[in-house]
């Protein structure tokens, strides 16, 4: 079933998905924490990191379970929060390669995250290899599960200071990843930095206009990449990858 | 019960956006200045993600925290290090200062 250089691809796919790996597990253990001294039931706690899978909408979710929302608005919250996922699905579908079955699609689907998506799309190969993506997602999605379950049914004492430390460890990772373009390339630096001030705009305006966080990075994504994509033509500012 | 029911809606529409794209978007040949808008997709998003989520990463009591962990990440991804290295500055500088302050 998988060839050998398959395999090799779902191994880089592994090895470069430990960052995201390493750090998901910090987060996913305060998630069960949380989930657990909010006297949720530990196989709801399990079951949302193996089915949900999203950071922020599992977080908001059990405490908007606590404060007694109702299921409809912990729904659409949760389907705001997420909706920037089809951006970058829709990235990530022109970066993969063109063969492949709507199976396959389907479940390097599930594995899309902000994390997962920005280390495959920044990847140097034209084309993504389908076992490359699902190393990269697998070890990032069997991280998240990991840290859910050691968080629920072993971290009892970890120091509050160390949890709120490790709390900076995946934006490190963002940092990571965007500097080095941002470096290299002037139209990404100006499309980056436009996207900081829309979405710190938007950010601190949240009470007036009333958008969630996850709306208003999407619209600073779309605007600021629109821009971007009508300032710079292609040949004078080809966008390294 | 109940709460797995919601646990179930709530996987549903975290996935099918993450999957309608992909199945559906296949094989299309995107106009040049969809694409373009498609390059600059990631790093407008990693813009949006990082800023400013970064500044209350450690907590809202410890924006301070948040600040140098962001500073010590962008130096030591400016010099092009390993991103495990940048991960580990960012958490170390952010914890540095939540122990002295």
């Amino acid at each position: 079933m998988m060839t050998v250089s398959n395999r090799v691809d779902f191994f880089q796919g592994l090895k470069v998905g430990l960052p995201i790996g390493i750090g998901y597990i910090p987060i996913a253990v305060a998630f069960g924490l949380l989930a657990k001294s909010l006297a949720i039931p530990n196989i709801v706690g399990v079951l949302m990191s193996l089915v949900i899978y999203a950071g922020a909408s599992q977080f908001i979710g059990v405490n908007l379970l606590v404060v007694g929302a109702s299921f409809g608005d912990i729904v659409i919250t949760t389907l705001l929060l997420n909706l920037r996922h089809f951006l970058m699905s829709a990235t990530l579908s022109q970066r993969v390669e063109t063969n492949i079955s709507k199976p396959w699609r389907a479940l390097l689907a599930f594995g899309v995250t902000d994390e997962t998506f920005a280390v495959s799309v920044l990847q140097k190969q034209d084309k993504l290899s389908r076992y490359f993506v699902l190393g990269l997602n697998a070890i990032a999605f069997a991280a998240w599960n990991f840290g859910t379950w050691l968080g629920i049914f072993f971290a009892t004492g970890v120091p509050e200071i160390i949890k709120t430390s490790m709390g900076i460890a995946l934006y490190a990772m963002f940092i990571g990843l965007l500097i080095p373009h941002v470096k290299k390339s002037k139209p990404v630096l100006v499309v980056a930095m436009l996207a900081v001030i829309i979405n710190m705009l938007m950010y601190w305006s949240a009470a007036v206009l009333g958008v969630s966080n996850g709306f208003s990075i999407i619209v600073a994504t779309i605007v600021s990449a629109a821009v971007g994509a009508g300032l710079y033509e292609a040949g004078e500012g080809e966008v390294e990858r | 019960m109940n709460l797995i029911y919601l646990v179930l809606a709530m996987a549903a529409v975290t996935y099918i956006p993450r999957m309608v794209p992909l199945v559906i978007l296949k094989n299309v040949r995107l106009p040049r200045y969809l694409n373009r808008f498609m390059t600059f997709i990631p790093y407008a998003a990693l813009g949006a993600l990082i800023f400013p989520g970064v500044i209350t990463s450690t907590g809202s009591g410890h924006m301070g925290a948040g600040i140098i962990g962001c500073l010590t990440a962008i130096l030591l991804a400016w010099l092009e290090t390993n991103l495990i290295f940048v991960i580990a500055g960012g958490i170390l500088g952010a914890f540095l200062v939540s122990v002295l302050f």
